[in-house]
């Protein structure tokens, strides 16, 4: 029961401040609106009992949005929305198709005979690692060489125009 | 109440999805349309999080939340390299001004 009502509270709070991102004038606030958003998820995911990833979560964000802030400053035209200002395309095509996938996901979501089993006992942060590291380490090594790639990646992007050959 | 708790996690989820589609859709500057993408897997990662929690085997779904939380810094990554390798080149920061290959 408490679990319930902290689902739907988080959740408000998650799809709200999500909304509001797309809303306010200045994209710092935006930016810290999603990181609320983010948030009350990894909170959520704390209350399911994923500690770890619920950790991983809020840290890796934080983080995240810190980088965001800079790159906004960096290259973005009215980044502390002094002066109202809104940059959409195509906004009337753009909600219909997000009202869509809405309707569409959340009649699964209704609709679809969930399986609830109480959750098997143990640690799971336990079993997370003992599966990545077992069961699961093809998805570990994929992951491992996409993020090779990233780097990769970024690097050949981020060098300057003037240095390459 | 397990069964009414994970639908109204899903319900949520989607929201978030629906969400992030719409800003990715509808917001011309670069930057904007990352965090839309981050919506979209912020309740992906809610999801996620909700049906292990409902059950099943405690890595499986876990391991999913690992992937999306890969995902989220590999498209940041990827997606900040583009956007300053556009604004290099071009000094452009809008989608619509880097349209080349439309016609």
């Amino acid at each position: 029961m408490t679990l319930l009502i902290m689902a739907a509270a988080l959740g408000a709070v998650a799809v709200v401040t999500g909304i509001a991102v797309f809303v306010v004038d200045s994209m710092a606030r935006a930016t810290f609106l999603l990181l609320a958003s983010f948030v009350a998820v990894a909170v959520l995911l704390l209350a399911f009992g994923l500690a770890y990833l619920g950790i991983v979560v809020v840290l890796m964000m934080t983080i995240e949005m810190m980088i965001m802030v800079v790159f906004m400053v960096m290259l973005m035209m009215n980044p502390a929305g002094l002066e109202p200002m809104t940059m959409v395309h195509n906004r009337a095509g753009s909600r219909v198709i997000a009202l869509a996938v809405f309707v569409v996901l959340a009649a699964g979501a209704l609709l679809v005979p969930w399986p609830t089993r109480p959750a098997a006992p143990g640690d799971p942060t336990t079993a997370l690692g003992a599966d990545l590291m077992g069961p699961q380490m093809l998805t570990m090594t994929v992951l491992g060489l996409a993020l090779l790639a990233t780097i990769v990646g970024t690097v050949a992007l981020s060098v300057s125009p003037g240095s390459r050959r | 109440m397990t069964e009414v708790t994970l639908r109204v996690v899903l319900v949520v989820a989607a929201a978030l999805v629906a969400t992030g589609v719409y800003g990715a859709l509808s917001q011309q500057s670069i930057v904007m349309i990352m965090m839309g993408l981050e919506l979209v897997v912020n309740g992906l990662i809610l999801a996620a999080g909700g049906i292990w929690w409902s059950g099943g085997h405690p890595g499986n779904a876990s391991v999913l939340v690992v992937v999306l939380v890969t995902v989220m810094a590999v498209e940041m990554a990827m997606g900040f390299a583009v956007a300053l390798a556009l604004y290099r080149a071009r000094r452009v920061d809008l989608t619509d001004d880097a349209a080349e290959l439309a016609r």
